[in-house]
């Protein structure tokens, strides 16, 4: 048996070509994983939250929230139940706006802009900062309608753009060749996993700048979470990807950086390696250990 | 990171497979110190039986190689461990590569021990054998017992007396080429002795290795070829 070790390792060989990682660490692209070279202080921010204070009527459930969101990387939320990281991943869209009693004081921004500024529109926002929840959501509509319906909102109906951006949405989600034949049946004859991966394909179609995605597997069985973790692997060259997830393995295999928080604060933040193998806080060792804290 | 944090998994039988496994491991250790004394003791009391029950011993060391990997193997695909207890796994996972080679290496002091028995006659160098041998014992004793208290500093120890016995190994090297040269009839069983001192240093080696285990699984950092200044920063910080 020989081995070449004078041959490079290049992005067509099947290891790098499979995942996407890279494995050289010469060139830090966005097709790079290498995630022994990230720091989270030398990357471009995406979304920064400043002192942020969140209150449901008298109960505080986010105490002076400080982070750094990394753009085009994807930034795994995890924690105990009730720990605050779905409400702080509703608050980077202002779905806690719908909330009654909810009150915010803080700031987030956006590329700089605070989102909670009075000349931000609301819908505008949202289409910048796209979410896909734990249950799949399809509108009872085709399949085709469901991944144009953010730009028919827009005014959209140019036929050809929208068989353009459905097509590429549904392949940006990996479901195309799944659905292709079958475009104007309904989305709801779909599988779960299926249902998943069209609401990311729907997300996406309007060209987010954020995606949110709020335990997006915790419904689905293995091979479809599988496909979806594929999904987000795919699209963290387009997106700045965030996701909460129960599932700690999960946070390990998908993400660059991962975000502890316990008790409405946030604890620990920092790349996924060091986290997963040192983390420098005890709670956030207890916790991802499997220890009573 | 204490020994005692073990005992604090939400799950009771992770805490005591991974219980298990150290526990396996410290035993598997303290055999195979004792395969290095006894084949040391073998070698400068000429013992004949010592040194043949140490060759037997021998396979012991490898089965308790294979059954910690397989425990090992077991909790990575079962239980995903994270952090410390990732760290742990993975250090003892190699650190049994290390005391299975220590065993090997104290066979072959205990097969050296057997011919130079036969031949009957003392040669030069069992002063140093006895010297190295008394060190690297304690480099053993020390390196598990710094395992058992997670003791990163206590192996920084181990990992400095390994400089001192390569120093000594030169020296006794040197001297026995030398009396090679003075006494041609005497190399086959000075060879002998200079590949005992060789083992002797070896395991040495291996001692620090598992030092080093020991500091990536306490401090969690890297400390393999590194310079003594740059282990004692990782240690402070």
């Amino acid at each position: 048996m020989s081995f070449d070790m004078d041959k490079p390792m290049t992005n067509d060989t099947p290891v790098t070509a499979s995942k996407g990682y890279n494995m050289t660490g010469n060139d830090d692209g966005a097709m790079g994983r290498t995630s022994r070279h990230l720091q989270l202080g030398s990357e471009e921010v995406c979304v920064e939250t400043h002192n942020l204070n969140l209150f449901y009527g008298d109960k505080q459930a986010l105490f002076d929230v400080n982070m750094k969101i990394p753009k085009k990387r994807v930034t795994a939320f995890i924690g105990p139940s009730g720990c605050g990281k779905s409400t702080l991943l509703r608050t980077f869209n202002r779905m806690n706006d719908l909330v009654d009693g909810c009150r915010i004081n803080g700031e987030i921004k956006l590329d700089g802009q605070n989102i909670f500024d009075r000349s931000v529109d609301i819908t505008d926002l949202r289409r910048r900062v796209g979410m896909v929840f734990q249950k799949a959501n399809p509108f009872p509509k085709t399949i085709y309608e469901n991944v144009a319906y953010g730009l028919r909102l827009q005014g959209q109906n140019n036929k050809r753009v929208l068989d353009e951006v459905v097509e590429n949405s549904l392949k940006g989600a990996a479901l195309w060749d799944e659905v292709k034949d079958r475009l104007n049946e309904s989305a709801l004859g779909l599988s779960g996993g299926q249902q998943q991966r069209l609401v990311i394909a729907r997300a996406i179609a309007v060209e987010p700048e954020v995606l949110l995605l709020d335990e997006p597997c915790s419904a689905l069985d293995p091979i479809s979470t599988l496909k979806v973790e594929e999904l987000i692997n795919d699209l963290r060259e387009r997106f700045t990807i965030l996701i909460v997830t129960h599932n700690m393995q999960q946070a390990a295999r998908v993400s660059d950086y991962t975000a502890f928080m316990y008790l409405g604060k946030m604890v620990e933040h920092g790349d996924t390696d060091t986290l997963f193998t040192n983390p420098k806080n005890k709670q956030t060792e207890d916790y991802i250990t499997g220890r009573y804290g | 990171m204490q020994s005692k944090d073990y005992a604090h998994h939400i799950s009771g039988q992770y805490n005591a497979e991974l219980e298990e496994v150290r526990t396996h491991f410290l035993a598997m250790g303290g055999l195979v110190e004792k395969q290095v004394s006894d084949s040391i003791n073998a070698l400068l009391d000429a013992d004949s039986a010592l040194a043949s029950s140490v060759q037997e011993n021998d396979r012991r060391i490898n089965q308790m190689e294979s059954g910690i990997d397989e425990e090992i193997i077991r909790i990575l695909a079962r239980r995903q461990p994270a952090a410390s207890d990732l760290r742990m796994i993975i250090a003892i996972g190699k650190s049994i590569t290390d005391l299975e080679r220590m065993g090997d290496e104290a066979a072959k002091i205990a097969r050296a021990a057997l011919s130079l028995c036969e031949e009957g006659e003392s040669p030069r160098g069992y002063l140093e054998c006895r010297h190295i041998g008394n060190q690297v014992r304690l480099m053993i004793h020390e390196a598990l017992d710094a395992f058992a208290h997670f003791d990163a500093n206590q192996a920084f120890k181990v990992m400095q007396a390994d400089a001192e016995i390569d120093i000594e190994y030169k020296t006794a090297t040197r001297a026995l080429v030398t009396y090679m040269m003075e006494d041609p009839r005497a190399i086959s069983r000075v060879l002998n002795v200079m590949g005992v001192l060789r083992s002797l240093e070896r395991i040495g080696d291996h001692a620090r290795n598992i030092s080093e285990q020991l500091i990536f699984l306490v401090k969690g950092a890297d400390v393999r070829h590194s310079s003594y200044e740059q282990v004692q920063r990782k240690l402070e910080n």
